[in-house]
């Protein structure tokens, strides 16, 4: 009977885990493709695992759940991790890649194409194809530069040219296009509604039966605020979105939305592609920091003496040198190394890949100096503490009671930092990208948008649409994991009670 | 404002300060009236919880955020002081009502100097400026007994001691010459001999000054001293109002009797304390009956039905009372079932004396190290050549004033903290010489309880897994079926129930948490336990329960206890033997019952003068101390206890005194006895 739920916790998350891999592996065996997951995927994978069973764990740990359902109370943050939910939800099926047999090859033979695109690019395929020759902008049907134009007569004259996909089914685009736009927008909107409304009843549905209210008095309850959480929030930030994104979605099939780049790509699937870099980066340099900054962190703090001494010179050491700079050169060298060992890698992705996952490790080796310094003082008070003296006249071993009775107790600490870590590492990708010491070229991020962009800011007219697109997606995913990370660290915070705000 | 002493200067009237929190409300303070007169001490008496400190702060309007005064009137001087702006409450503040904290190391600002904190008091009430400010200053660390007034004012709070932070904070207080003082716990947090000059230092303060005093405090003892009056509260309620001589000659309220019968002594050795069952119910919710009925064993079926009304017993009107047994208009009123009566504590034969663990020049110095090389610069004598013996089923108590090393002793004796010279026997074994997998095992037989039942537990396990943590490091039952009945007979044992197991420790209240704790030394069945001031930290009724507790197990089980303790009262109670510690070494040992009636060295003597007592004593003569105890860094030459000692001779400087023998077992380090011993033993 004792401790029966904790032992077992990793039961239903175990059973979870073991069928999302069966779906992953096992479904290319069905479909004609062949999975080719990338490094930095396999990762991510780990990543989701570890938060399902982090999950399970804090649902059997009131001092945990407790502050986590006041996260999901408060309005804020429940807006919030609705945007977040939509990020991660693209960022993970941009993470989901594969090949497709070459047309025309029959399976068995096993040719497949170089290509490897994601499930999100074969979800986008229209967008990612639909390219022009160079910059449009937005929702625009004919091209930004004037070109040449060999005309019936025979003349040339300088002119903009149509754009191949944008625009191309309108006969006249000066008259038709924006009633085009107005009519395929309100398409979208009827899309949106619609999706929203399937969204709104599962969601009554599920706290119909949670709360054990008839359909209509759930429906009520949750507009008048009366439910648990706050799903008022949720419906209206999710139809928000969704209404947006259908829209969205529905132009993009006939316009450039948010316009095409230099080489003609277009910029509302790069940008939508960048969050997928933008996760990784912000997601995996936690995971590569976190092991240092706990053991490390609480190791000083608990032993004290040389041990102390020797971790304290180590990340202040470690903290004094210019952080850009040891990004620069470890970047560097890796470039240096993988220019030299072309065999080791199949693909332009694959060296893009191992350059991406390198600036996290790098990023993460910079940054658990802060998380440590932090672990190592609550473990000072800890360790004074007497149930941690009780454990010792018990006889308990050191790393035992570190396990124990320090770790659980720093836990809160390393959860806000996470959260709070998150997007300044957003940003730090973007400005490294835009040094040059980010991640590699080819590789679709906000970063290099930015940098692409940033030439043509000096052309007149300008092209802008390049900078906003990336700016706006940026900001809103820093802004939803601030006023995420805010909600966290309110709800952790053992100062400002118990007493629920809203 | 010329008003003569019959005049109430302060009169509360159905105060109620409730804390609103969503759709339950907190009554803390629900309908207290009471009356001071000027130059009148009124003390108002409680537990933790009973909205004592919430009463102090509504007189000044200071109720912590989230509560609020929701009706009530408090005539200052026949004005009502709920009716005043916050601008005229501030004029009222500092000024003519002043408050003292329990707390003195966090009331004073750390950086201000003492002099520039008292200096604000008197600018903003007074208008005081340049050197009439600075007399003014002067004068009154003057009058709280600062010696050195004019380089102390100097001091910034973290060079000064407790005591003197409290007289600073009494200084703070009195700048402005208030009519009325509120001293919330005042003294809770000094040691006994400071708390003695302080206790002093306010009644002449008092006289001098003609200035009437609001006490609020748990400590019976306090209150027998210095109070005029004593009201009693429970549960957001005054129960019982009366003048002190009547009130601790005929106490009424059940609650108040019951608590006079929890307080330990040395009358009570040979019985179980009175313990009050239950717990002080939540104060969320309308109460149809009395507040105490649940945990009255003199309740019937009206107490729980009305509420009982304010009952005046005397025709001055002074003594009231807030119970049925007394209303006149209650028609029936039953007999007083006769308690289960004192509850021996079974026959007591002493079993031969077989000593368990005794260590022998036991020393503990703390390095100070500075500079980049840590070199060592100075020690800290906390514990300085200590003999002490336990014995089987027997308890020895250790005693002193905070910072002389008694909790040291107890670390050093488990080998948490490592000696720094001597030896530890236990059973023949010597501990200090062990180490790693060995001193583990013997981990086992010696365990150790703590001082707050908040900290020694770890909030991220559960009650079970607690218990459990030593037996399975032990490897004792390795077994989980039979591990876990052990737990829930361990629970048992300590008046909790087995479903204590799944729960949380923050779910308990903080004596049933030192239960658990006792129940998690228990669990590896140990002989010696080191009990490191388990009490200190509750209240008087739970205080009780917990030494009701620890002496049936030590029937039980024979266990011998290290007893580290400030109480004395607890000590008279419980103990065998006592040994007194002043500054690293023991001064004085001897059986409890010789020691407390017979104390020989000038430092026990003064220490037990300096307690308060509930009984009136005549003739006993309080021994009033000098100063503070001197730093361990650097301890006065010869017997450390010279500069303080009422009786010191030129010897006393030169040299620390060897042990003298006394009879019956007694030994004291001092020179008066020297002579007189049967024999001396060299240092």
């Amino acid at each position: 009977m004792l401790s029966q739920t904790p032992k077992r916790f990793w039961i239903w998350p175990a059973v979870i885990v073991a069928g999302l891999l069966l779906l992953l592996w096992g479904l290319p065996q069905l479909l004609p493709v062949c999975a080719k997951y990338q490094l930095t995927d396999i990762l991510i994978f780990c990543l989701v695992a570890g938060v399902i069973f982090l999950t399970a764990y804090i649902r059997h740990k009131p001092h945990l759940l407790e502050p986590w359902r006041r996260v999901l109370q408060s309005h804020r943050a429940m807006a919030a991790a609705v945007v977040l939910v939509v990020y991660v939800v693209i960022g993970l099926l941009d993470s989901i890649h594969f090949q497709e047999p070459l047309e025309g090859q029959p399976e068995s033979v096993g040719h497949y194409s170089v290509d490897v695109p994601s499930l999100f690019d074969f979800m986008t395929r229209s967008l990612q194809e639909q390219t022009e020759k160079t910059y449009s902008a937005p929702l625009a049907t004919h091209l930004f530069v004037k070109e040449s134009v060999v005309l019936e007569d025979g003349t040339t004259a300088q002119q903009h040219r149509r754009l191949e996909h944008g625009g191309a089914h309108l006969a006249d685009p000066q008259t038709d296009k924006w009633p085009d736009i107005a009519y395929t927008a309100l398409q979208g909107l009827v899309w949106g509604l619609l999706l929203w409304s399937l969204l709104a009843l599962l969601v009554s549905v599920w706290h119909a039966r949670t709360a054990g209210l008839s359909p209509g008095a759930s429906w009520r309850a949750i507009w008048r605020g009366r439910s648990r959480y706050p799903l008022n929030t949720l419906l209206v930030t999710a139809g928000i979105l969704l209404v947006m994104l259908a829209i969205l979605f529905t132009l993009s099939q006939k316009y450039h939305v948010f316009g095409t780049d230099k080489v003609g790509q277009d910029v509302f699937y790069l940008s939508l592609k960048s969050i997928r870099t933008g996760l990784v980066i912000g997601t995996l340099t936690t995971l590569v920091m976190l092991p240092f900054a706990i053991l490390l962190g609480i190791m000083a703090g608990y032993f004290r003496g040389w041990i102390d001494d020797l971790i304290q010179y180590l990340y202040t050491t470690l903290n004094s040198i210019p952080g850009v700079l040891l990004i620069a050169a470890a970047i560097l060298s890796i470039q240096v190394y993988i220019a030299n060992h072309p065999e080791l890698f199949d693909s332009a992705m694959d060296r893009a890949d191992l350059r991406l996952l390198a600036l996290c490790v790098v990023l993460g080796i910079t940054s658990w100096t802060n998380l440590c310094r932090l672990l190592r003082g609550e473990s000072l008070k800890l360790r004074e503490l007497e149930y941690v003296e009780a454990a010792r006249a018990f006889g308990v071993h050191h790393f035992t009671i570190l396990g124990r009775h320090i770790l659980p107790n720093v836990l809160h600490i390393v959860l806000i930092v996470v959260v709070l870590e998150f997007s300044g590492l957003v940003l730090a990708e973007a400005v490294l990208s835009y040094v040059g010491v980010g991640v590699d070229p080819s590789t679709i991020s906000w970063g290099n948008m930015i940098n692409g962009a940033r030439l043509e800011l000096a052309r007149e007219p300008v092209v802008w649409w390049s900078l906003v697109a990336a700016f706006i997606l940026m900001f809103a995913l820093v802004l939803a994991a601030n006023l995420f990370a805010d909600a966290v660290r309110d709800a952790f915070d053992p100062r400002l009670g118990r007493i629920p705000r809203n | 404002m010329t008003l003569d002493n019959d005049t109430p200067l302060l009169e509360v009237d159905n105060l109620k300060t409730w804390f609103p929190d969503g759709d339950r409300t907190v009554r803390a303070v629900d309908g207290v009236s009471f009356t001071i007169r000027r130059g009148e001490t009124c003390a108002i008496l409680g537990e933790s919880g009973c909205g004592k400190s919430i009463t102090a702060l509504s007189l000044m309007q200071l109720v912590p955020a989230g509560g609020r005064i929701v009706s009530g009137e408090i005539l200052f001087h026949g004005q009502d002081l709920l009716q005043y702006s916050e601008r005229q409450m501030r004029t009222v503040r500092g000024n003519r009502i002043a408050m003292i904290f329990q707390e003195p190391m966090t009331s004073l600002n750390p950086v201000l100097t003492t002099g520039e904190q008292i200096a604000e008091v008197l600018q903003q009430h007074l208008g005081l400026k340049g050197d009439a400010l600075r007399q003014r200053v002067e004068a009154l660390l003057h009058q709280v007994g600062i010696p050195d007034p004019h380089k102390r004012q100097q001091d910034y709070p973290h060079q000064l001691s407790g005591g003197m932070k409290q007289r600073i904070m009494i200084a703070m207080a009195l700048a402005a010459e208030p009519e009325l003082l509120i001293a919330d716990e005042p003294t809770t947090a000094l040691d006994v001999t400071i708390q003695a000059q302080v206790l002093d230092l306010l009644r002449e303060l008092q006289q001098q000054h003609h200035m009437a005093m609001l006490l609020i405090t748990h400590d019976l003892a306090v209150v027998a001293d210095r109070a005029d009056k004593v009201a009693v509260m429970y549960a957001g309620q005054i129960v019982e109002l009366a003048p002190r001589e009547q009130f601790f000659a005929e106490p009424r309220h059940p609650y108040t009797r019951k608590l006079f019968a929890a307080v330990p002594g040395r009358g009570k050795r040979r019985q179980k304390l009175e313990v009050i069952k239950g717990s002080v119910p939540t104060l969320d919710r309308e109460f149809s009956g009395c507040r105490f009925a649940d945990r009255c064993e003199e309740a019937w079926p009206l107490c729980r039905e009305r509420r009982p009304a304010w009952t005046v017993l005397d025709e001055a009107g002074e003594h009231g009372v807030r119970c049925h047994r007394y209303d006149p208009d209650v028609d029936f009123v039953p007999q007083v079932v006769p308690s289960r009566g004192v509850r021996e504590a079974g026959a007591v034969d002493q079993p031969p004396l077989s000593t368990v663990l005794q260590t022998r020049d036991l020393k503990v110095h703390f390095p100070i190290r500075k500079g980049l090389f840590k070199r060592i610069v100075g020690r800290v004598y906390a514990v300085d050549g200590i003999d002490l013996n336990l014995y089987r089923g027997r308890t020895t108590a250790l005693v002193g004033e905070s910072g002389c090393g008694k909790t040291t002793v107890g670390k050093a004796l488990l080998q948490l903290i490592e000696p720094t010279a001597g030896q530890v026997d236990y059973l023949g074994q010597e501990l200090t010489t062990l180490g790693g997998a060995r001193l583990r095992r013997m981990r086992k037989h010696l365990q150790i309880i703590f001082q707050d039942p908040f900290a020694s537990m770890n909030p991220r396990m559960m009650v079970g897994n607690i218990i459990e943590e030593g037996m399975l490091t032990q490897g004792v039952m390795p077994d989980e079926a039979e591990r876990t009945r052990r737990i829930d007979q361990l629970l048992e044992q300590v008046g909790l129930s087995a479903e204590a197991r799944q729960r949380y420790p923050h779910e308990f209240s903080g004596g049933q948490r030192q239960r658990i704790c006792i129940a998690r030394a228990l669990a590896l069945e140990p002989d010696v336990i080191v009990c490191d001031e388990p009490t200190s930290a509750l209240d008087v009724s739970v205080q009780a329960q917990t030494l009701n507790l620890l002496k049936q197990l030590q029937q039980d089980y024979a266990l011998s206890y290290l007893f580290i303790t400030h109480s004395l009262s607890v000590v008279e109670y419980l103990a065998d033997d006592i040994a007194v510690m002043y500054l690293g070494r023991i001064v004085e040992r001897g059986p409890v019952e010789q020691l407390m009636s017979d104390p020989k060295h000038p430092y026990t003597q003064a220490l037990l003068s300096a307690v308060p007592t509930i009984e009136k004593q005549s003739g006993r003569e309080v021994i009033k101390l000098e100063g503070e105890l001197p730093s361990p860094i650097d301890p006065p030459g010869g017997c450390h206890f010279h500069p303080r000692c009422p009786q010191a001779m030129a010897v006393c400087k030169q040299a620390y005194p060897g042990v003298t023998q006394l009879d019956g077992e007694r030994e004291v380090r001092c020179y008066l006895y020297e002579e007189k011993g049967r024999g001396t033993r060299d240092e």
